[in-house]
């Protein structure tokens, strides 16, 4: 390859990688902090994605709005719509146990997959949202350094924040929850609360997530989230990069991005004959690789703080 | 009237084949203290199975679903031996993530060996069984009977035999029946052979009554989770009762609803038994 097209391929590569970083950011809030499993991963992204292309595109017949509004206004949309789709799953399951939540989570995640692919009066449909503009177009134009550097920003502000909270009183007791429930609950805390505000935040960064997806990308359609894969990728990134520790969430997702695009170009040498298996064969890789990481090293790359050994 | 009742019998041939998934769902975790992500996939891999005996072989499907239901409990065990084993004694929440992941990775071997395309068992209509305007297919009064004869045997597994009993005593209260003596290991052994029998026949029952897709056990994984809840989670017997509920929701609301929303009726459900009575009819492990 040419040096102009490997720069070309390292920009989007950069660029994809850092949006998956902002969903292992958002799912270490839940998972990593406070012991809570999300299987719905993909729902909140594509929550996300959907509210901020509706708020940002131009008006057209062919779906709810668009709007034509800026586009952080769009990002802070997709933020709000995840964070109230979280609320109403967070209220039913944050008094059970936590495989609760789980199991609702693919629930609400079929149902937004359903709702994306069949109400086309909001999203049209199949036929997906088109046209969605890249961030800042009209004072920095289209170069895809510019989406780069604007999705990065937004990397570093999604760790900051994570960072900050994982620090915060809020943070320690987070995690007290996910070592000892019971201990939190004598020392009078309101358990639930805490957990709500957790997911919440959590799924509000996913939704984040898809927002800057969908003004990179620029089109979306229920098809593009390849629902499952997307939240399986997101799960061995988070547990290979260290559950709990922030900057093994970042290097998690740039890590197993590097592992996932390698096999690409591995399955994509077999040729196209036999492009369907080269797929299933790359996904059975990572699912087999999630379980030698979980045997093996439970605490991933980076452990979590003050923890050794495994868990 | 005729297409409620119509609808009545779709629900009651789904329902069997969501009692005998949610069955086993409801064991491993009464036993193991999971939700077990990966039951949907090994219904999948059961429904293959079969398959490649029907296609293969030139079995007929009634003679390939016993060696479904043995390649089933064999595949279950040995997933439980190579990985879940060695995950026991960390967090049950731990066994949920890497069940998720087996899950994606049956269904990449399903996918791997079958392609992605949909596969039946058998082409060609089936002539149907006419009750005044109603019509019934040999092959949904094969998967009730079916459903009917495996729940029996269950039932005098657990009540009748030694092994049965030590299941539901681990299941009741894992300690008292660790010191009386109870050999755990076994015992959670014989609970993936069950679990992982009756799920593959469900696969198999499924395949008969729509058609064999690499995802189609993880898209029944919902309604499966939404069935053992509702009987109560850890209560085989209580699987029953929800199974039949949520498959008999599922078809009605097509009367009302658009049927591709079918899956928002189960977790509409689940999620209205969760709110007003999370351990489920009959009282589960919450």
């Amino acid at each position: 390859m040419e040096l102009g097209g490997l720069l070309t391929y390292g920009v989007f590569f950069l660029t994809q990688a850092g949006i998956y970083a902002v969903l292992a950011l958002g799912l270490n809030v839940q998972f990593g902090l406070t012991g809570q499993i999300n299987i719905g991963v993909a729902g909140f992204f594509a929550v996300g994605a959907y509210t901020s292309a509706i708020l940002t595109t131009s008006v057209t017949p062919a779906h709810l709005g668009g709007f034509d509004l800026p586009f952080l206004v769009g990002i802070a949309g997709a933020v709000v719509a995840s964070g109230i789709v979280a609320v109403g799953i967070g209220w039913v399951t944050m008094r059970l146990r936590s495989d609760y939540l789980a199991i609702a989570t693919i629930g609400i995640a079929e149902i937004i997959r359903l709702t994306l692919k069949n109400e086309d009066w909001l999203t049209n449909g199949v036929r997906g949202v088109p046209g969605i503009p890249r961030p800042f177009v009209e004072t920095l134009g289209t170069d895809p350094l510019i989406s780069l550097a604007v999705i990065l920003a937004f990397v570093l502000l999604a760790y900051w924040l994570v960072e900050r909270a994982r620090v915060s009183p809020w943070g320690r007791v987070l995690r007290a929850i996910r070592e000892n429930e019971d201990g939190v609950m004598a020392a009078g805390k309101d358990v639930a609360r805490f957990r709500l505000q957790a997911f919440v935040f959590g799924s509000g960064l996913m939704g984040m997530a898809g927002g800057l997806y969908a003004h990179f990308i620029g089109f979306i359609s229920p098809e593009a989230f390849l629902p499952l894969y997307g939240t399986f990728l997101v799960w061995v990134m988070l547990i290979a990069g260290g559950a709990g520790n922030n900057r093994g969430a970042v290097l998690g997702a740039f890590a197993i991005w590097m592992l996932w695009s390698a096999t690409q170009f591995m399955t994509d040498a077999l040729g196209a004959e036999y492009a369907t298996q080269a797929g299933a064969l790359r996904v059975l890789l990572i699912g087999v690789l999630l379980q030698v990481i979980l045997i093996l090293r439970p605490q991933g790359i980076l452990p979590e703080h003050g923890r050794k050994g495994r868990r | 009237m005729t297409e409620f009742l119509q609808l009545v019998i779709y629900g009651v041939v789904l329902g069997s084949i969501l009692t005998l998934g949610a069955i086993g769902v409801s064991l491993i975790y009464g036993i193991l203290r999971f939700a077990h992500f990966a039951h949907g996939d090994i219904m999948t891999m059961g429904a293959y199975f079969a398959f490649a005996l029907v296609v293969g072989l030139g079995f007929p499907i009634w003679a390939s679903a016993p060696f479904a239901v043995v390649g089933g409990a064999l595949l279950a065990i040995a997933i439980d031996q190579t990985v879940y084993r060695r995950l026991r004694r960390v967090q049950p929440i731990i066994l949920l993530i890497s069940s998720f992941g087996i899950a994606i990775a049956l269904r990449s071997v399903v996918q791997l060996i079958w392609g992605p395309h949909n596969q039946v068992y058998a082409s060609g209509i089936q002539m149907p069984y006419r009750l005044g305007d109603l019509v019934i297919k040999p092959d949904h009064v094969w998967i009730v009977l079916g459903a009917v004869v495996l729940v029996t045997a269950l039932h005098l597994f657990l009540t009748r035999t030694k092994m049965g009993k030590a299941m539901r005593a681990m299941s009741d209260n894992m300690d008292l029946a660790l010191v009386s003596g109870i050999p755990s290991e076994r015992v959670i052994m014989v609970t993936w052979a069950v679990g992982g029998g009756l799920a593959a026949v469900a696969g198999v029952f499924l395949g008969m009554d729509t058609r064999l897709h690499p995802v189609m056990g993880w898209s029944l994984l919902l309604p499966v989770f939404a069935a053992a809840i509702l009987g109560g989670i850890g209560r085989p017997y209580g699987a029953i009762a929800g199974g039949m509920v949520i498959g008999l929701s599922m078809e009605l609301s097509t009367m009302v609803i658009n049927p591709t929303y079918k899956p928002a009726v189960a977790f509409a459900l689940m999620v209205l038994m969760l709110v007003v009575r999370p351990q489920g009819l009959f009282k589960g492990n919450a």
